[in-house]
């Protein structure tokens, strides 16, 4: 058994929306072989655990049905490690302006 | 109960796009191919004194204008002696949910309001959703994105799950997709069980939101250089930034003005493949929209897009995506101004076309985009290394998209390529023919086909007598 995750959490869940056969007729070979899904948040109607298929009700008071897959979805898209290709940039543009007219 | 499988939803498109845009498109057609698009942007839309004072209302536009003195320097160090033009800057960061799509969706938002809609959704993976979110929130609407997100592994491009962020900071709803073209079935399902408005980026609304900000930028100019620009640069992927910019600089009478559209080179890679959709660095402002928007407009959501952009455009060129990383680097660093890379893929081409115009001459770019984690050259080179793309330092030439990013060792390296508007004019043309299968056209006709590639009847008629063997009569 998981962890019983309270109605009320804001949570996210996934559904397929047209399985791998069911792709429009002109979506590209490597597209058409994998389904298109959908993620989406909102509040858990019902105690669940992950895995379920559960409701939420959406910030616009939709209620949505599918697989709980997350709790507290968190934001992880960042700036990452020092990018060495670029910084060279900053130092040399200036080094040009201040070169004397040749 | 309505039959909500793929093709049933498809097949009631036209009536749900009716009741969510409330625009009887019909009434504009008008000979065998065209339709009036003029009359369709004065009755639809709202004129330029309305929509400055609608956008007042929500903190839209009026944004900074600013001449980049030392990327004009530097500019001007690399060319030959008296060339390097002025180079000029909208800030359009400034509005309020960072770029200029603020403008896109205020006219959309507030009609939607008008109108009575409870809300609003747009079908979008770019700054637009933010843009409609926040609009959305100062007329105290709903809103809901529909965006393209992630691949088939799960992976989320960087920048756009930061603009899902964004949209879920105004408190939209995002409904986040993998990848696929069918993601307009999501949004027409949507549509249609809130009955909300279609902000769609392609509407007259959308369009003419946009004309301030070509408005403002010859009002400033004239404030205070007494001129009008030579060139305005735009960054170009569905056609309404150009569109509706160009539009306002006619509008205030910069009918002498260069509008040159720019785009982020990703030729090769296939927009709608879950395996190209994470080896690229940009999200828009890139070709793999740029070419076929402006080659057949109407294939948006809506069945007469208000964006035309060759019905503008007066040169084409394309950037690389190391060359934008180069600049976004440039601007913060010389500049002190941090934006985000896809709204600088129009510096990155002014940077190189002032070394080619007169030092006392002026060329603008109109706009800028925030910045923010996700959204950023570090972000997105880190993510394209991680996704197996070759980063490195060199000729930029040699980068191929999907393959490689290459900064360049030297600014002198950034280029503006030429791309052969000849070719795309007639590829529209061959769309248009294709499309209504029409044998013989009439002067109408003939009429809004020159207008539509920004070329004289004579012109025109040439090009499809030879090129189509199609016949005009009359005229
Ligand atoms: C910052 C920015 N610049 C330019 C564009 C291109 O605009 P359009 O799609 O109207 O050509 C977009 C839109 O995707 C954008 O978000």
């Amino acid at each position: 058994m998981g962890e019983v995750i309270e109605a009320g959490s804001w949570v996210q869940i996934y559904q397929v929306i047209l399985p791998a056969g069911e792709r429009a007729p002109q979506v590209p070979e490597d597209t058409k072989k994998v389904p298109l899904e959908l993620k989406v948040k909102g509040f858990l109607k019902e105690d669940a655990e992950l895995g379920d298929t559960v409701k939420i009700k959406t910030v616009t008071n939709r209620i949505l049905e599918g697989e709980l897959i997350k709790v507290n979805p968190p934001y992880e898209h960042k700036y990452g490690k020092m990018i060495p290709e670029l910084l060279q940039v900053g130092p040399q543009i200036r080094e040009i302006l201040r070169e004397e007219e040749v | 109960m309505a039959v909500n499988d793929y093709e049933s939803v498809m097949s009631r498109k036209n009536e749900i796009m009716k009741k969510a845009v409330g625009i009887d498109y019909e009434r504009f057609a008008q000979g065998k191919v065209g339709f009036d698009y003029e009359r369709m942007m004065s009755e639809v839309g709202y004129k330029l004194d309305e929509i400055i004072k609608i956008q007042k209302e929500t903190a839209v536009g009026q944004t900074p204008f600013i001449e980049l003195k030392n990327i004009s320097e530097l500019a001007r160090k690399l060319a030959p002696e008296g060339k390097g033009a002025r180079i000029f800057l909208k800030d359009e960061a400034a509005n309020p949910s960072g770029s200029y799509k603020a403008r896109r969706a205020s006219v959309s938002v507030y009609h939607a309001k008008k109108e009575g809609y409870p809300g609003v959704v747009a079908a979008t993976s770019g700054n637009y959703g933010a843009a409609v979110a926040s609009q959305a929130v100062m007329r105290n609407l709903e809103s809901i994105i529909v965006q393209e997100v992630f691949d088939s592994r799960g992976v989320g491009q960087p920048e756009i799950l930061e603009k899902g962020r964004k949209c879920e900071a105004y408190g939209s709803e995002v409904l986040q997709l993998s990848v696929g073209p069918e993601l307009f079935y999501t949004f027409l399902r949507v549509l249609e069980d809130t009955g909300y408005f279609n902000a769609s980026l392609y509407t007259p609304f959308g369009i003419a939101g946009v004309e301030p900000l070509g408005y403002e930028i010859v009002q400033e100019l004239q404030e205070r250089e007494n001129r009008n620009p030579d060139a305005v640069i735009i960054t170009h992927a569905g056609g309404g930034n150009l569109t509706g910019t160009a539009r306002g600089l006619l509008k205030a009478g910069a009918d002498d003005t260069k509008i040159v559209a720019a785009s982020v080179d990703l030729s090769g890679l296939h927009m709608a493949s879950d395996h190209d959709f994470n080896r690229k660095s940009f999200t828009t402002g890139h070709t793999g929209f740029g070419v076929p928007f402006a080659t057949w407009p109407d294939r948006a959501d809506v069945p007469r897009n208000a964006a035309r952009a060759l019905r503008y455009m007066d040169d084409y060129v394309t950037v690389k995506q190391g060359e934008v990383f180069y600049i976004t680097e440039a601007l913060a660093q010389i500049e002190g101004m941090e934006r985000g890379p896809a709204g600088n893929t129009s510096l990155a081409a002014a940077f190189d076309l002032a070394q080619e115009m007169d030092e006392d001459q002026i060329i603008v770019v109109q706009e800028t985009e925030y910045t923010g984690a996700g959204k950023h050259p570090m972000a997105q080179l880190n993510f394209a290394k991680e996704n197996g793309i070759d980063v490195r330092n060199g000729n930029p030439d040699e980068e191929e998209a999907g393959k490689s990013v290459i900064i360049p060792e030297h600014p002198s390296q950034i280029k503006a390529r030429e791309v052969d508007l000849e070719k795309l004019k007639s590829s529209y043309l061959r769309k248009v023919i294709e499309e209504t299968n029409v044998k013989e056209i009439n002067d109408i006709d003939l009429q809004f086909l020159a207008d539509e590639i920004k070329k004289t009847k004579a012109e025109t008629r040439e090009i499809l007598e030879k090129e189509f063997n199609l016949s005009v009569v009359g005229g």
